[in-house]
C-alpha cells in the first residue's frame, strides 16, 4: 500500500498551521464560552498535523502506524466516554502517562537507530535524546502511580521507606553518569541506555509515590509540563517543529498552572514534593499536642436528618461548601434538588468554591456543571468569605481540609497559611460527613468541634436525598 | 548542525513565552479543562511516533514503534475527547456568564 507524498515545505506549512490552531485554542479554553470551539480548533490542528505526516515521504510502511492508531484510538474513545467526571484527574493522569511513554520510547528509537547504522551519536542529539527518554519515562511511571493513587490501588498515603533520600541520590547521581557516559563516550553503546532507561523508570515511581493522594493534582499538572517538554525535546531529536512548539506550549503553561495550584495553597512546590505531606501529622510541637488533647476531650454534636431539613427550610441564606466526598458520592444533583427546593421556600443558596476543592483546580466546578447547578450561583474563595457572617447555615458536604481553622490559627499545621472558607463564621454549621476520618491532609480538624457546629454523618448522596424529602414536608 | 540547533532554540524560547502569555488569565474554574485540553496537545508526539514507525528495521523496531503509535493516539484520541465532554457542560447554560 502506498499513499501519494507531500513536498517536504507543504508539510511544514501544515505544521505551521497546526502550531497557530493549538495557540489559538489554548487562548479559546480561557473564555467559558469559547472554551469548546478552542478544543475543537486544537484538535482539528492535531488531524491536520497527523494527516500531513501520514504523506511525508519519510514514512516508508503504513501497517504499523495503521494498526497502532486503530489499537489507541479503540482505548481512547472508550476510555474517554466511559470515565466517571469524578474520575478526571486519574484519567488525565493516565492519557499524560500515554504521551509521556510514546516520547520515551521515540527518543529511545532515535537512539537505537544511530546504533544500528553504526554512527556515533553527536553530542547535541545525544543530549536531546537523553533529556526526551528520561523526562518522558519519569513522565510515564510517574502518572501511572498518580493513576494509581487516586484510583485507590496504590496507598493514598505519603509512602516513606527507611534510606529514602540516600537511595534516591544514588539513583539520580546513576542517571547523570549514565547520561555523561553516552553523551561522551562518542559511540554508541545500548546496554548502558537500557540501564538508563531502566533507571529512569524506576525514578518516575519513586518520585511520586512519597507524596499524597491530596497534592496528586499539582503532580499530574507537573507532570503534564513535564510531558510536554519531553515531546519538545523529542522534537530537538527529528528536527520537528511543531513538536517543539506544542511540546513547549503544554510545558510552559504546564509549569505556570502548576505554580498558580501550589500558589491556591499557599505551599511551595518543594513542600508539595519532598515534604512527604500526606503522612498522618502526630501531634507536631505543643501546640499541636495541646490541640488534639482539648479535641479529645470534646465530643462533636450529632444531628438528625429532620432537624438539619428544619435549620435549612427556615433560614435566609445558606452557603454550600462541596468538597470531594460530595464528588465521590455523586451527590452533586440531589444537592442541586435540595437547593432548588430550598430556592422554591425563599432561601438564598449560594455555593462556595475553595480553589482546590475536589481534586484537580476547577474540578468541582465541573461536577456541579454536569449537575446543572447555574454558574451565578458558584462564588470564589474571596468573594464568598465576606458572606459567611451573614450566613445563616454553612452546609458542608464531604469537604474538610479547606474549612479547617488549623490553617489560619495553628503554625504547626502542614496546611498552615493555606486560605480556607470562613465557614465557621456562619451562625450554624452544618457538616455532612460519612466518618470522623480525617481529610486528605491527614490532619484532624478542629471546626467539627465548633460549639456551632453539628454532624450529620452518613454517605453524602444517600443523607441529601433524605434531607430533600425531609424539607418538602416541612 | 549548530545552524540547525539555533534555529530550533529560537522556537523553543519563543514558545515558552507564548505559553506562559496565553494562559496566564485562565479563571481557576476552566482549569481542569485547560490541563486536559493541554495535555490532549502534547498528544503531537503522535506524530514523531508515526515518523520513527514507519521506517522499520527489525521486529524490535516495529514493535516499540506500534507502542508508541498507540500511547500517542490515546493521548490525542482521549485527551480531546474527555475535554470535549467536560466542556460540553459549560456550554449553552450560561447567558451572559458571570
Amino acid at each position: 500500500m502506498s499513499l501519494p507524498h507531500l513536498p517536504p515545505n507543504v508539510i511544514r506549512a501544515v505544521y505551521l498551521l497546526a502550531s497557530v490552531l493549538f495557540i489559538i485554542g489554548i487562548k479559546q479554553l480561557s473564555s467559558p464560552k469559547s472554551a469548546r470551539n478552542g478544543n475543537l480548533l486544537a484538535s482539528v490542528g492535531m488531524l491536520l498535523a497527523i494527516v500531513a505526516t501520514l504523506l511525508d515521504r519519510q514514512i516508508l510502511s503504513y501497517g504499523t502506524i495503521a494498526a497502532g492508531i486503530v489499537v489507541g484510538g479503540l482505548i481512547g474513545t472508550v476510555a474517554a466516554s466511559r470515565v466517571a467526571m469524578t474520575a478526571m484527574p486519574q484519567m488525565v493522569a493516565l492519557f499524560n502517562g500515554s504521551g509521556g511513554g510514546a516520547a520515551a520510547i521515540v527518543s529511545s528509537l532515535e537512539y537505537l537507530r544511530f546504533a544500528r547504522a553504526g554512527l556515533p551519536v553527536p553530542p547535541v542529539s545525544g543530549v536531546t535524546i537523553l533529556v526526551g527518554a528520561l523526562i518522558g519515562a519519569v513522565s510515564f511511571t510517574g502518572s501511572i502511580v498518580a493513576f494509581g493513587k487516586l484510583q485507590g490501588l496504590v496507598t493514598e498515603r505519603a509512602v516513606t521507606y527507611p534510606l529514602q533520600k540516600p537511595i534516591n541520590f544514588i539513583l539520580f547521581i546513576a542517571i547523570v553518569a549514565a547520561s555523561a557516559w553516552l553523551v561522551v563516550a562518542g559511540r554508541t553503546d545500548v546496554m548502558v541506555y537500557a540501564w538508563f532507561a531502566a533507571a529512569a523508570l524506576l525514578f518516575g515511581v519513586l518520585f511520586v509515590i512519597p507524596i499524597g493522594g491530596g497534592d496528586m493534582p499539582v503532580v499530574i499538572s507537573l507532570l503534564n509540563s513535564f510531558t510536554g517538554l519531553a515531546t519538545a525535546a523529542t522534537g530537538f531529536s527529528l528536527h520537528n517543529h511543531v513538536l517543539i512548539i506544542s511540546g513547549t506550549l503544554v510545558g510552559a503553561s504546564g509549569t505556570l498552572l502548576t505554580y498558580l495550584m501550589c500558589k491556591a495553597m499557599n505551599r511551595p512546590i518543594t513542600n508539595v514534593l519532598f515534604g512527604a505531606f500526606g503522612a498522618v501529622v502526630k501531634g507536631t510541637g505543643a501546640a499541636g499536642a495541646a490541640r488534639a488533647g482539648a479535641m479529645a476531650g470534646k465530643g462533636v454534636r450529632e444531628v438528625s436528618v429532620e432537624d438539619t431539613a428544619t435549620i435549612l427550610a427556615y433560614a435566609r441564606s445558606v452557603i454550600v461548601i462541596p468538597g470531594y466526598g460530595l464528588a465521590v458520592a455523586q451527590a452533586q444533583h440531589s444537592v442541586r434538588e435540595l437547593a432548588d427546593v430550598l430556592k422554591s421556600r425563599g432561601v438564598d443558596v449560594k455555593y462556595a468554591i475553595h480553589p482546590v476543592a475536589g481534586r484537580m483546580p476547577g474540578h468541582m466546578n465541573v461536577l456541579l456543571a454536569e449537575a446543572n447547578v447555574p454558574y451565578q450561583e458558584l462564588y470564589d474563595l474571596d468573594a464568598i468569605n465576606p458572606e459567611f457572617e451573614r450566613a445563616d447555615v454553612a452546609l458542608i458536604i464531604g469537604a474538610n481540609d479547606v474549612v479547617n481553622p488549623a490553617a489560619r490559627s495553628d503554625p504547626s499545621s502542614p496546611i498552615y497559611g493555606m486560605p480556607i472558607l470562613d465557614a465557621d463564621k456562619a451562625k450554624h454549621i452544618i457538616i455532612l460527613k460519612r466518618s470522623m476520618k480525617p481529610g486528605f491532609a491527614g490532619i484532624e480538624n478542629e471546626l467539627f468541634y465548633n460549639p456551632k457546629a453539628m454532624m450529620l454523618f452518613g454517605d453524602a448522596k444517600d443523607t441529601v436525598s433524605k434531607v430533600v424529602h425531609a424539607v418538602k414536608t416541612v | 548542525m549548530i545552524e540547525q540547533l539555533l534555529t530550533d532554540l529560537t522556537i523553543f524560547v519563543l514558545a515558552i513565552f507564548i505559553g506562559y502569555e496565553i494562559i496566564s488569565k485562565v479563571p481557576v474554574i476552566l482549569h481542569t479543562p485547560l490541563m486536559s485540553g493541554t495535555n490532549a496537545i502534547h498528544g503531537i508526539v503522535l506524530v514523531g511516533a508515526m515518523l520513527v514507525a514507519g521506517t522499520p528495521e527489525g521486529p524490535l523496531v516495529t514493535a516499540l514503534g506500534f507502542v508508541a503509535v498507540v500511547l500517542g493516539t490515546i493521548n490525542v484520541v482521549g485527551g480531546f475527547l474527555v475535554t470535549d465532554r467536560m466542556l460540553r457542560m459549560f456550554a449553552g447554560k450560561t447567558p451572559g456568564g458571570r
